[in-house]
């Protein structure tokens, strides 16, 4: 650690206060603010619109379908990154962190590509099999399961690398089988790497606008999600809406944040 | 015999391991394998547990032949360096690991977990987590646990090799008692000589991926099959052409003795009870003499004197041809 000197350190701390406050905390104030200029009525307002009430129950819908599967998954992948050794595992490794770096739209428009009824590679197949994927809760799910993929992977992966397998190979030595090596040992060793990577996934699937936008054609009532709804009111002069919904999607997000940081020191403790 | 190991290879990429490994194993006895780091006596442990499994050969365990069945089914009780504790449960939880995953009654169970607990001298300790004993501890619950499902073989590989010098010497002893009053099969892996000599009934020198020699701790000292093992055992030294133990090199003041060889005193260093004593022969020889104290006052040994050195009698000899390790 740099020793910094007392003038330094408030300045130091000073600038770090102000970035945040700039970048993060004067836009939620304001945000919060332009909800309730008009008092409490005017939110309400907004709520017992039902398209408005279907959006943000689709958009948890489909956040939990997501959550679930990318948490079976990232633990399955976790597992498999670090404990075998396979041809092509650096190559799986990059593919996980790939949605971190391409455009949510980019994604939106590739699912597109291939699962679309009309014109994909695989779309047709399935709709004539009765699953219609694009402008569903299908490819929906599928989306925000790429967009947030590697939160989950990310968090368990380091979290096994320190733990090692010798618990896991003397549960092995004491007859557990695979079922009970993973309940038993690994679970409850990587349990709150777990927690905190479902967290991060529900907060980032909430919040998914761009793929979703594509892949969910935005039917009003029906495929619309509640941040597209937020676009929507926006752009139709409907303002007031759209910082309620807005609103709406920001305290869940701190209370996410809220519920991961009262767990954390929890950690420290196990 | 109750461990029978015959053919063995075991090849990392292009590491050879184990080469050509032959060796039965005794029913009821505490066998070391003991060698230097990365001489393959782990992996032959491991193999052994079913943790590795081994390229070519067989693995043939209190008659039954186990070189493809997989380690839950063996039936052996695996000790760690690193203790390999479940950190989420209590000691006693640990303990009980075994026989909860082989669904045994809650009551034999808590009745077979006390009686370890006791055995190792934790039950004040039962409801800790394994974060709150020490090594020491640790690795004694790590013994319960795998000892709570009545393995038929005990395997434990280098268990003293993380703790501090005092409380492996404790412990070393607390296992050599244990055995005595719990007789399995026990395999363990360690590369501290001393260690092997003091636990062991008999031991197996591994370097290189080959076995040196087997045999109990008296026969390796006494009778080393090869440089090897001369060395691994114990100083050496070199009087002439001939390599030996520096206490098995009589001292004395004239060449009284037959085959004695002159020599000046070059260093003396006393530890304890016992003399260092270095001696430098007229063709240039560094001969290291280990005497008694009382002897080296016998003669008023002092350094530039001139002295007369002599292998005794029923000395440990090998021929210092192929010496690699002349001291």
């Amino acid at each position: 650690m740099v020793e910094l000197g007392a003038p330094a350190k408030w300045a130091a701390r000073l600038l770090a206060l102000a970035y945040v406050f700039l970048l993060v905390g004067w836009p939620v104030i304001t945000l919060a603010q332009h909800t309730f200029a008009d008092g409490w009525s005017s939110f309400a307002e907004t709520f017992s619109d039902p398209d408005v009430t279907h959006a943000l129950a689709v958009t948890v819908e489909i956040s939990i379908y997501a959550v679930l599967i990318n948490t079976v998954f990232g633990i399955g992948m976790g597992v498999l990154l670090v404990r075998y050794e396979f041809p092509g595992k650096r190559l799986l490794s990059a593919l996980i962190d790939l949605p971190m770096s391409v455009s949510p739209v980019v994604i939106g428009l590739a699912l597109m590509l291939v699962y679309s009824g009309r014109y994909g590679w695989f779309g047709p197949t399935l709709e004539a099999n009765g699953l219609v994927v694009i402008f569903n809760s299908p490819g929906m799910v599928m989306a925000t399961c790429f967009v947030a993929l590697p939160l989950v992977v990310r968090e368990v992966v380091p979290v096994l690398e320190e733990v090692g397998d010798d618990q896991e190979q003397a549960a092995r030595s004491l007859g557990a089988n695979a079922v009970q090596v993973l309940r038993r040992i690994t679970l409850p060793a990587i349990k709150w790497a777990v927690v905190y990577g479902v967290v991060l996934t529900l907060a980032r699937s909430l919040g998914e606008f761009g793929a979703l936008k594509i892949v969910s054609g935005n039917l009003t009532g029906q495929t619309q999600t509640a941040p597209l709804v937020v676009e929507q009111k926006y752009t139709n002069f409907a303002q007031n809406d759209a910082y309620a919904v807005s609103f709406v999607l920001v305290l869940i997000s701190v209370l996410c944040i809220l519920v991961v940081s009262l767990l954390r020191p929890k950690e420290s403790h196990s | 015999m109750s461990i029978e190991i015959k053919g063995v290879n075991k090849r990392f990429g292009d590491f050879v391991a184990l080469e050509d490994i032959d060796v039965s194993l005794p029913t009821g006895q505490l066998t070391a394998l003991l060698g230097p780091s990365g001489g393959g006596k782990s992996t032959l442990l491991r193999i052994i547990a079913g943790l590795e499994r081994a390229d070519t050969g067989t693995v043939n365990i209190e008659g039954v032949d186990a070189t493809r069945m997989s380690p839950r089914k063996r039936n052996v009780g695996f000790v760690f360096q690193h203790y390999a504790v479940f950190k989420h449960m209590t000691v006693a939880k640990n303990v009980a690991f075994g026989l909860e995953i082989r669904r045994r009654s809650k009551a034999e169970v808590n009745a077979r977990v006390d009686e370890l607990l006791e055995l190792v001298h934790l039950s004040q300790f039962a409801d800790r987590l394994p974060s709150q004993l020490s090594g020491g501890q640790r690795q004694r619950m790590a013994l319960a646990r795998a000892l709570a499902v009545q393995p038929k073989v005990l395997l434990l590989d280098e268990p003293f090799g993380a703790l501090d010098a005092k409380v492996r010497k404790e412990l070393r002893e607390w296992l050599r008692r244990l055995h005595d009053e719990v007789p399995v099969t026990t395999v363990f892996v360690t590369h501290d000589q001393e260690e092997a000599m003091e636990v062991a009934d008999e031991i197996v020198v591994i370097n290189d991926g080959r076995i040196e020699q087997v045999g109990t701790p008296d026969t390796l000292y006494d009778e080393p099959a090869n440089d090897f093992v001369m060395g691994f055992l114990g100083e050496v030294t070199r009087l002439g052409d001939v390599r030996l133990r520096p206490h098995d090199v009589e001292i004395g003041l004239s060449p009284d003795l037959a085959g004695s060889t002159s020599a000046d005193v070059l260093r003396l260093i006393r530890i304890g009870f016992e003399v260092r004593v270095v001696a430098g022969t007229e063709a240039g020889q560094e001969v290291s003499v280990v005497t008694t104290r009382a002897h080296a006052r016998a003669l008023d040994l002092a350094e530039g004197q001139r002295v007369w050195l002599t292998p005794s009698v029923d000395a440990a000899t090998a021929p210092a041809a192929k010496s690699l390790l002349a001291g």
